[in-house]
């Protein structure tokens, strides 16, 4: 073990050079094709299958797998891309454990799913490997389309929309397409940059033009594109993050998990990407756990992640859990932040326990703290905005917001878990009420 | 994309998939709900003379064999013909028809080896703007103790003289499907050809008794303690059925005779095997009974994508590609030599190779104290069956030996040219070399 890593502060460069490519290689190595057979030969072929009301997308999955297991994968490929576009990082990121495999019949009668999520990937890689793009763009329609913001749901949104024959143009206020995917989402879960590969890929249907570094709000306004468009899409995610609102959340060594996370996706040499020592993580759900696991195996010697309630109650699913607590860090619950200390940089974080009814207990804890993430959740930003509904903008079923020819969807509108599989489904459906209502203007 | 667009007979469906004359097929009901989910045509179940219908056994008329896993193999059934009145299948056929003019509907048809009864029910089919019929001469069970089914199609005397009946009182295309309880099928096919028909179908069921239940000491499935042989069918009969297939279409006698593919077919794959044997279209009934409607979808992403990478454009492209390559034994090139190999990379030193080889052949496979298996290129007669008792793909292989490398096993040269059984000197009616 190399001394750096009981060295207090934050600090780069902690580990062995050659540690930080094990620590973060895939996740979920890719399935060979002997290992894809094995797995898509367990699928029952279920009628009405549950996996498919259980995924956001509807992706036909006992299709796909059987595809897969009579030496189609390319065929697999196109029916889960169909209905998901971005199937290839849903295949790697989705908590699957939640969704599809959850459900899966063999999970149910055997602890033991189909591998839904790999054979997944297998397919999507399969294809995507060889560079070629399954649709086709219809006839051009002559209809413009702006889409606010390059994550899963602008992009799903764009590819739909291309695909009928409009002309898109994608705004994003980040220099890199992807939206979380690029941005925001565990490094492990999808190395090899495979966040732009699959945006480059999905482009090939071509119509879509994107421009980067263009925000709303602030390179351009909504009433603009009202007027310059035929349609508008918001899909700008969640901008802002919510704060502790204790004291000494302005300290030194106190930020926000997505700018961390954002961060490290970015670094071109990992270990150039400082940590603490003693890292605390506040907060439950996926930002949390792959905040408190990256701060881990950047080389933090102690990484706590504290939650306001029950494991039960976390947003980040079991095996989200047991992979934070394999990798060593420590969980501890039903804990709120009080106070931070320390003489300009933070070294403590006081917490008090409280009961499931979010009430105080006087039990005090005090952590060592030299690096602090915050992620309690994220909130919509901007003005001039639709109506909301609660803290996001609110939509109808496909997308409609309250102004005429503005549709929303992703993280920033109201109704579904801030998934990127979730995102996918309500850019998809909400291409097609876009088309629809276009079209039927000809009519 | 390649166009799946089936034409048989002059009978078009979109693609080559056809439900056989089963219980799937039996009903309106079942038949829309195939339409619906994408199959290309179906042969209705078979009809029998009007009057008062048949009668089914009131316990299972199901038995099945099971892979690893439960996976269906093989099912056997002691279903007879529709237990429908004839008239109430007449009516449905028709309204189905009128719904699904692009889909081929081909109405079965049973009834005794007598003219008149072909003469009264053949018009009535005809009424109801089916494309085509198909006499079932292969019904194993039940029916042919009544002197139909499979009675009529083990005599090729009868399978002429029906047909016969049928060109005459119908004007649409005749399928004559056969048994395979016979012990050339060459001749019933060659028989339903004399008698006109403009197509064979094959195969029918299998007798068969799937299990017995060591407790009762009856065969499944069991009627009160009793059990009846029935008809086997579903991958496991895929082989026979299609042996029995290339049997016809190299037979100069029946070769070129349109043939409709039965026996097995699970996947893509089965199919297009069967089309390259000969048949111009093929017919499904256990897959769909164990998963479904749907997995004739499966059938045509996986047809279609091999037909692009094959860049065939239809199903004509390579119908009987296959035909030509199967010969009689004698024919054999015995001057090809091939040894396996064994993929280390890929090897999970299982050892069943090794158990097969040295237990059951040729001992042609070495296992070293850490379980590496290598073969003996001296002992191996490329016998293929180490292949096939390897769990991983691809991971032991033949590989061809070259014209001039020597064979290790026997110490002789590879040669070059095509050498069979006809002229080989240990053979004693080998013809003289010239």
């Amino acid at each position: 073990m190399p001394a750096d890593v009981f060295e207090p502060g934050i600090k780069s460069a902690r580990l062995e050079p050659a540690a930080y490519e094990t620590h973060f290689e895939d996740l979920h190595p890719p399935l060979d094709d002997h290992e894809a057979l094995v797995a898509a030969d367990r699928c029952y072929f279920c009628h009405d299958a549950p996996c498919i009301t259980a995924c956001p997308t509807d992706i036909d999955i006992p299709l796909f797998i059987r595809q897969i297991a009579t030496g189609t994968p390319d065929a697999a490929a196109k029916t889960i891309l169909t209905q998901n576009i971005m199937g290839g990082m849903c295949a790697r990121v989705c908590p699957t454990e939640t969704l599809c495999e959850e459900v899966c019949v063999r999970e149910v009668a055997e602890g033991k799913p189909v591998l839904i999520g790999q054979l997944q990937r297998y397919a999507t890689d399969h294809l995507q490997r060889q560079g070629t793009h399954p649709f086709v763009r219809s006839a051009s329609t002559g209809k413009t389309v702006a889409v606010v913001g390059a994550g899963p749901a602008g992009l799903s949104c764009a590819h739909r929309l291309a695909m009928h024959g409009h002309d898109v143009v994608v705004m994003d206020a980040a220099p890199k397409p992807g939206g979380l995917n690029e941005y925001g989402i565990a490094a492990y879960k999808t190395p090899n940059q495979f966040a732009q590969a699959e945006v480059a890929w999905l482009l090939q249907i071509g119509g879509i033009e994107i421009r980067h570094e263009t925000a709303l709000g602030k390179d351009m306004t909504l009433a603009a594109l009202r007027e310059g468009f035929d349609a508008v899409f918001l899909a700008t995610g969640l901008g802002g993050v919510n704060a502790l609102g204790i004291d000494g959340d302005d300290k030194e060594g106190v930020t926000d998990a997505v700018d961390f996370i954002a961060e490290l996706r970015q670094a071109s040499d990992l270990a150039q990407v400082p940590i603490g020592r003693d890292v605390v993580v506040i907060g439950g759900g996926m930002t949390a756990v792959d905040a408190a696991v990256q701060a881990k195996l950047l080389g933090a010697l102690n990484v706590t992640l504290v939650y306001r309630r029950g494991r039960d109650r976390m947003n980040a699913s079991v095996f989200e859990q047991d992979l934070a607590a394999s990798k060593g860090v420590r969980i501890v619950t039903h804990a709120v932040p009080t106070a931070m200390h320390g003489n300009g940089a933070v070294r403590e974080i006081e917490f008090e326990y409280v009961d499931n009814q979010m009430r105080g207990t006087g039990q005090t804890l005090r952590l060592p703290a030299d690096q602090i993430f915050r992620a309690i959740g994220q909130t919509l930003k901007g003005d001039d905005l639709p109506d909301l509904e609660g803290r996001k903008i609110k939509v109808a079923s496909a997308g409609q917001t309250s102004l005429q020819g503005v549709w929303a969807g992703g993280d920033c509108a109201s109704g579904g878990d801030d998934l990127t599989v979730t995102a996918v489904a309500e850019g998809r459906d909400a291409a097609e009420d876009m088309h629809n209502t276009l079209m039927g203007d000809d009519g | 994309m390649a166009d799946l667009t089936s034409n048989f007979l002059g009978i078009t469906s979109p693609n080559p998939f056809w439900l056989a004359s089963a219980p799937p097929t039996d009903k309106e009901y079942n038949v829309r709900r195939a339409f619906e989910a994408g199959w290309g045509g179906v042969v209705w179940k078979t009809l029998g003379s009007e009057g008062p219908p048949v009668v089914n056994v009131n316990g299972p008329r199901y038995g099945a064999i099971y892979g690893a896993d439960r996976r269906l193999l093989g099912l056997n059934n002691i279903e007879l013909i529709t237990d429908r009145d004839l008239y109430t299948n007449l009516e449905e056929i028709k309204r189905v028809k009128a719904d699904y003019p692009d889909r081929a509907i081909i109405v079965s048809i049973m009834v005794p080896c007598e003219e008149g009864a072909w003469k009264a029910i053949l018009p009535l089919v005809e009424e109801t703007g089916a494309d085509g019929i198909e006499l079932n001469f292969g019904c194993p069970h039940g029916m042919s103790e009544r002197g139909m089914g499979a009675a009529v199609g083990q005599v090729p005397e009868y399978i002429e003289m029906v047909t016969r009946w049928c060109k005459q009182y119908y004007s649409k295309p005749v399928i004559v499907k056969l048994t395979p309880n016979i012990t050339d099928v060459r001749k019933p096919a060659a028989a339903a050809k004399a008698g006109g028909a403009d197509a064979v179908s094959l195969i029918n069921t299998i007798n068969s008794i799937t299990s017995v239940n060591l407790d009762t000491m009856s065969p499944e499935p069991s009627i009160d303690g009793k059990g009846s042989h029935g008809g086997y069918c579903g991958p496991a009969v895929k082989p026979i059925a299609m042996s029995m297939v290339s049997e016809i279409a190299r037979n100069p006698e029946t070769h070129g005779l349109p043939i409709s593919g039965i026996g097995g077919i699970t996947t893509w794959r089965d199919a297009a095997e069967f089309i390259t044997l000969g048949c111009g279209n093929v017919q499904v009934c256990t897959a769909a009974m164990t998963y479904g409607f749907k997995i004739v979808q499966e059938m045509i992403s996986g047809l279609s994508e091999w037909m692009d990478e094959k860049g065939h454009t239809s199903i004509d492209d390579f119908c009987g590609a296959a035909v030509p390559n199967v010969t009689d034994w004698q024919y054999l090139n015995l001057n090809y030599v091939a040894k396996a190999k064994i993929d280390q990379e890929l090897c999970i030193s299982c050892g069943r190779c090794f158990a097969a080889c040295e237990d059951t052949s040729h001992q042609a496979i070495a296992m070293s104290n850490d379980r590496t298996f290598t073969v003996i290129d001296e002992e191996c007669v490329a016998c293929n069956l180490c292949v096939n008792v390897c769990p991983v793909e691809d991971c032991i292989t033949m590989e061809a030996m070259r014209p001039g490398e020597t064979d290790p096993r026997t110490g002789d040269v590879v040669q070059p040219e095509y050498a069979n059984w006809t002229t080989h000197p240990n053979n004693p009616a080998a013809k003289a070399a010239e």
